[in-house]
């Protein structure tokens, strides 16, 4: 009766998900059903589905409940059901990383994967790679082998993608299984050839000779799969921009000779990843380009709505670096500006606004502006980017782009969407003054409603920076102080730090500011107290250089290495205070862009941490590290070797106050080879003292293992530059390349010429971005400070650009209020600049650009230390 | 009556039997479960983990469990005793170092509540090996002799030349089929 009722509910309610309204401990008890004999499968399907069902929608299985369902579900082995027993490979696969003791169906899934029974092989491959780890695939990597070479498609697949994922965890075994790639490429179907390509690659990938082997090979023509194609081209792409080949040398390599005539494949698919490859690479000329534009052209036009929003995609992307190029194609792009398929329109209109002249920009806005609304955010993140380069193009058209944005800013949309239009609208405020003021407004307009923290606490950050150098300053204290009454803890406290800023900087108006923060004192938060009691009693105290070094200029430490440092202090004796000043400032971590396409990477990105918290973690284990202090900075590896050599040696130094710690990470290549004490001989230039060099003890075929020189700087700062001489020196043992044990205790000493080392001025320079330049700027223009200046005329570049480009590299600088760009068709321009040298010491630098013939400098440096401003006068020289 | 009902049972093959073939690592469990299946013998890997198949045994069909013998994995055994109806316990005959093992592991997995009801097949394997113990040999090591309240029989098999598997069938199907 009670069945019937439910029934009728149903009915009356239309169609209902029939799992919506699943509990988790009923289904987990309903899996007794699976212990009974015989199975009943239809039942034990339905469970089953119930389960994965609740895993996607995000149910978390403790581990014992994941394990009783596991092993309940390992009786259904018993049926014959074909679909039972592939729902059970679903189950195995969503649980094999919960439940415990997975490895008890291995065999079972064996026999299944080398069976008859082709329904149930490949799946079988899929879930016992799940439940197999390092130790257990070497006993089934017999089968594995057999799978990848098997007649029937789907199980060479399978096995192959199977085996590119196992190789993340268990890659020694899978290398060994590249012949069986190998026999694979040679499969007619497509899909077995695309996924032999890519295990095949993923096994050679870390040796550039085997890829390029590889590449040469395939590239004459043997792949019948066009997905394989396809990643073939990507492979070549990479490949010619490891290399870094010059564009007049490109047109001849035969690599891009291969990528070249994939744009007359016959598949539509490979015609466009080889146009997209041409277009995206680094070193082109126009002639190289222009096959690829008409590909590009032609698929605009395209009855097929993939292949116009392709195109349409690609040409937008690559509008900022191929302008001219992508403007032959703007007819074609005109006509799709009405395109019934939104996405295709939208990429249409920016891609014309990113390279449209000035006088369109309005009807292109107004265009977009019709059906913005209709849009997806991630779209109209495009638009907004699009919006963003018009703004750095045409500076004048700022009024229409921002109130334009403001409008954006007002409508529904999420965080990332939000944020993107806030950075432009920040960019803008930075690039262009005379929008700062508008820009400003509609950020204090934004901030009265947001509901996202993260931008609330920016906007109330960026009104503390540039506020107080606003016209009116005091109009900004009403949207700040608004927040402190209305908005959750952390809003607050932000907003209680952009007030003290307004405190430090405009005298006219700390009284106000000062009764301002008193009530912000009776905060309920402790942070927001906190930061009102500080900010007060510095205000107080009335001394300007207090105001600047905690108020204005709060740099920031690299948070990591604070912890770090707090936790040694914690663990040591507690007698002495802690010096924050032995940590290290954080640098500027650009956001990585990870241009890897050739893997499809689900693992979680490693949190951002400059090169320095990461060296820091690796030297605090070198004995007696600590005497050298806090580490400055940490350059990027240099190689010092060729790269398909028999020992491949890359070098990164460590920077710390008087002394250099070399760090050489070498690599054995040789299988036959057994090497022993490895280190590196450095010759040292006048000045230099070694301290200490610690040698690698075993350095076993391709395994990478370090060495390192601690060396100290001489005590002159001006002798700093100098030129290492460097030799690699070991102890060669013959081994057996298979088990990689020595034959014998007899080794023989050996050396191996490594490439010079240098150390220059911008190696011992860390860059810090000063928000305020001309405020810091003045103020060293004190006893303390002292200043080296010169004029020079640079006669190896030909436009600023170049110049300003040149002496941000060499310097080791960071520019500040984005001097780095040089504005077109202009003959002056100053570039701001700041750093510190090693040993803390301040650096501040402004190099006055004159265009004539060649370019003309003067560089004025301020610095806290004569030997370092004239270093460093001295290095442009 | 029940002989008759019993009889047709047998004849339409009825409910399943299921049973469990246990025994330390490399006593013979995989290869006498795919001689009883295939009658032939396969060339086996370590079992990880279990096989489960489908024997007819002379109209009879046996639902048969191989649980994997190594250390790692006798642990869950456990995991498949209940509704057993017999126990194959395979013993290797040659491995006169292991018997003491053998032997503590099958009275741990005799004391379970789930098997109380279970009949026991003691397989003394592999006697077709030169100096292997002889069945009374493995009787008195596994202390057989002091087995109370359980239905058992110990055969001697060579499971790679199909000797004795018969009889200890034969003897399994007609004690199950008679305890109905």
């Amino acid at each position: 009766m009670g069945s019937f009722r439910r029934d009728k509910d149903e009915e009356e309610d239309g169609p209902t998900n029939a799992y919506q309204n699943l509990e988790k401990t009923s289904v987990l008890q309903e899996t007794r059903t699976f212990n009974e004999t015989p199975v009943n499968a239809r039942k034990c399907i339905h469970i089953l589905t119930k389960i994965l069902y609740l895993i996607n929608q995000g149910e978390v299985l403790v581990a014992r409940e994941a394990t009783d369902c596991f092993f309940a579900m390992t009786k259904l082995f018993q049926s014959k059901d074909v679909v039972l027993r592939r729902m059970v490979y679903l189950g195995i696969k969503e649980l094999s990383s919960i439940a415990e003791d997975v490895i008890i169906v291995t065999s079972s899934l064996t026999k299944d994967m080398t069976g008859k029974e082709d329904l149930y092989r490949a799946a079988a491959i899929r879930a016992l790679c799940s439940i197999t780890d390092h130790t257990m695939l070497q006993a089934v990597e017999r089968y594995m082998k057999q799978c990848i070479v098997d007649k029937n498609a789907a199980v060479s697949c399978a096995a192959l993608v199977s085996s590119l994922r196992l190789a993340s965890t268990a890659g020694d075994v899978v290398k060994r299984w590249a012949n069986e790639a190998q026999e694979a490429m040679n499969s007619d179907n497509i899909m077995v050839q695309y996924h032999a390509l890519g295990l095949l690659y993923h096994i050679r990938k870390s040796d550039r000779l085997a890829v390029s082997k590889l590449v040469n090979k395939l590239t004459r023509g043997s792949l019948k799969s066009p997905y394989a194609v396809c990643m073939l081209i990507r492979i070549a792409c990479k490949l010619i921009e490891e290399e870094d080949v010059p564009a007049e040398e490109l047109a001849d390599s035969p690599l891009y000779s291969f990528i070249e005539s994939c744009l007359r494949h016959k598949s539509e698919m490979v015609i466009y990843e080889a146009a997209h490859a041409i277009v995206n690479l680094k070193n082109t000329n126009p002639r190289m380009l222009s096959p690829a534009f008409s590909i590009l052209q032609l698929f605009c036009g395209s009855p097929k709505a993939t292949l116009r929003f392709a195109a349409v995609r690609t040409l937008n992307k690559v509008a900022m670096t191929h302008p001219a190029a992508v403007t032959t194609c703007n007819l074609d792009l005109e006509g799709l500006i009405t395109d019934s398929n939104r996405s295709v329109a939208t990429l249409a209109i920016t891609t014309l606004l990113k390279t449209g002249a000035e006088s369109s920009v309005e009807r292109l806005m107004k265009q977009i502006s019709t059906f913005v609304a209709e849009i997806s955010d991630e779209f109209k993140v495009v638009v907004v980017q699009a919006i963003c380069a018009l703004c750095a193009k045409y500076p004048r058209k700022h009024t229409v782009l921002m109130n334009f944005l403001s409008g954006m800013l007002r409508e529904e949309g999420g965080l990332e969407y939000k944020t993107s239009i806030v950075d432009t609208i920040i960019t803008i405020i930075e690039e262009n003054v005379d929008a700062k003021e508008s820009g400003l407004s509609h950020l204090c307009e934004f901030i009265e409603d947001c509901e996202h923290v993260s931008l609330a606490v920016r906007i109330l950050h960026l009104l503390g920076k540039e506020g107080p150098f606003a016209a009116t300053p005091s109009k900004y204290i009403r949207f700040i102080y608004n927040r402190v009454i209305l908005e959750s803890p952390i809003v607050r406290a932000a907003a209680v730090t952009a007030l003290a800023q307004f405190g430090a900087s405009c005298p006219a108006l700390l009284a106000n500011i000062l009764v301002l923060l008193g009530r912000c004192q009776m905060d309920p938060d402790d942070e927001v107290r906190d930061r009102a009691t500080y900010y007060l009693c510095i205000l107080n105290s009335a001394k300007p250089e207090l105001y600047k070094n905690y108020i204005i200029e709060r740099e920031n430490c690299s948070l990591a290495l604070l912890e770090k440092a707090l936790s040694d202090h914690l663990n040591g004796d507690l007698e002495s205070h802690f010096d924050i000043s032995i940590v290290p400032k954080a640098a500027i971590v650009k956001p990585e862009i990870n241009n890897d396409v050739m893997m499809v990477t689900s693992a979680p990105r490693a949190p951002k941490i400059t090169r320095e918290e990461e060296s820091a973690a690796r030297l605090a284990q070198l004995p007696g590290i600590q005497v050298l202090g806090p580490i400055h900075r940490s350059t990027s590896p240099i190689q010092l070797t060729e790269s398909e050599t028999e020992y491949t040696v890359q070098c990164i130094k460590h920077i710390f106050a008087q002394h250099v710690v070399f760090q050489f990470d070498c690599l054995n290549t040789l299988s036959d080879q057994f090497l022993e004490n490895v280190r590196v001989d450095l010759t040292l230039p006048e000045g230099y003292t070694a301290r200490a060099v610690i040698p690698c003890p075993k350095l076993p075929y391709n395994e990478l293992q370090t060495t390192f020189v601690i060396v100290e700087f001489p005590p002159d700062a001006s002798s700093s530059i100098a030129t290492f001489g460097a030799t690699l020196r070991f102890v060669v043992k013959d081994c057996d390349p298979n088990t990689g044990e020595p034959d014998s205790e007899e080794g023989y000493d050996d050396e191996y010429m490594l490439e010079d080392l240098e150390i220059t001025v911008a190696d011992q320079i860390q860059k810090t971005k000063k928000n305020n330049f001309q405020v810091a700027w003045d103020a060293a223009d004190s006893e303390e400070w002292l200043q080296a200046e010169d004029t020079f005329v640079l006669s190896a570049v030909s436009n600023l650009q170049d110049a300003v480009n040149t002496i941000i590299k060499i310097l080791g600088l960071g520019a500040a209020n984005l001097s780095e760009k040089v504005p077109e068709g202009t003959h002056l321009h100053t570039v701001l600049c700041s750093g510190a040298f090693r040993g803390g010491v301040e650096v501040l630098v402004r190099a006055k650009l004159a265009l004539s013939e060649g370019v003309t400098l003067n560089l004025t440096v301020r610095s806290t230390d004569q030997d370092v401003a004239e270093l460093i006068t001295a290095a442009i020289g | 009556m029940g002989g008759v009902l019993s009889y047709f049972r047998g004849l339409l093959g009825s409910r399943e039997m299921r049973i469990l073939i246990l025994g330390l690592d490399g006593a013979g469990k995989t290869t006498i479960l795919y001689r009883l299946q295939v009658g032939e013998v396969v060339t086996t890997i370590p079992t990880i983990g279990f096989n489960v198949e489908q024997v007819t045994y002379k109209n009879l069909k046996f639902q048969v469990w191989d649980l994997g013998g190594q250390t790692s994995i006798r642990p869950y055994w456990r995991c498949y005793y209940s509704n057993t109806d017999a126990i194959i316990y395979v013993v290797d005959s040659a491995d006169r170092d292991r018997i003491g093992i053998s032997k503590d592991e099958l009275l741990y997995m005799l004391r379970e509540e789930e098997l109380a009801g279970a009949i026991l097949v003691v397989l003394a394997n592999k006697q077709d090996m030169d100096g292997c113990m002889t069945v009374a040999e493995v009787h008195h090591a596994l202390g057989l002799e002091n087995l109370k309240n359980r239905t058992f029989q110990i055969f001697k098999t060579s499971a790679t030349k199909g000797e004795g598997l018969d009889q200890a069938m034969d003897w399994l199907s007609n004690t199950l089929q008679s305890r109905k």
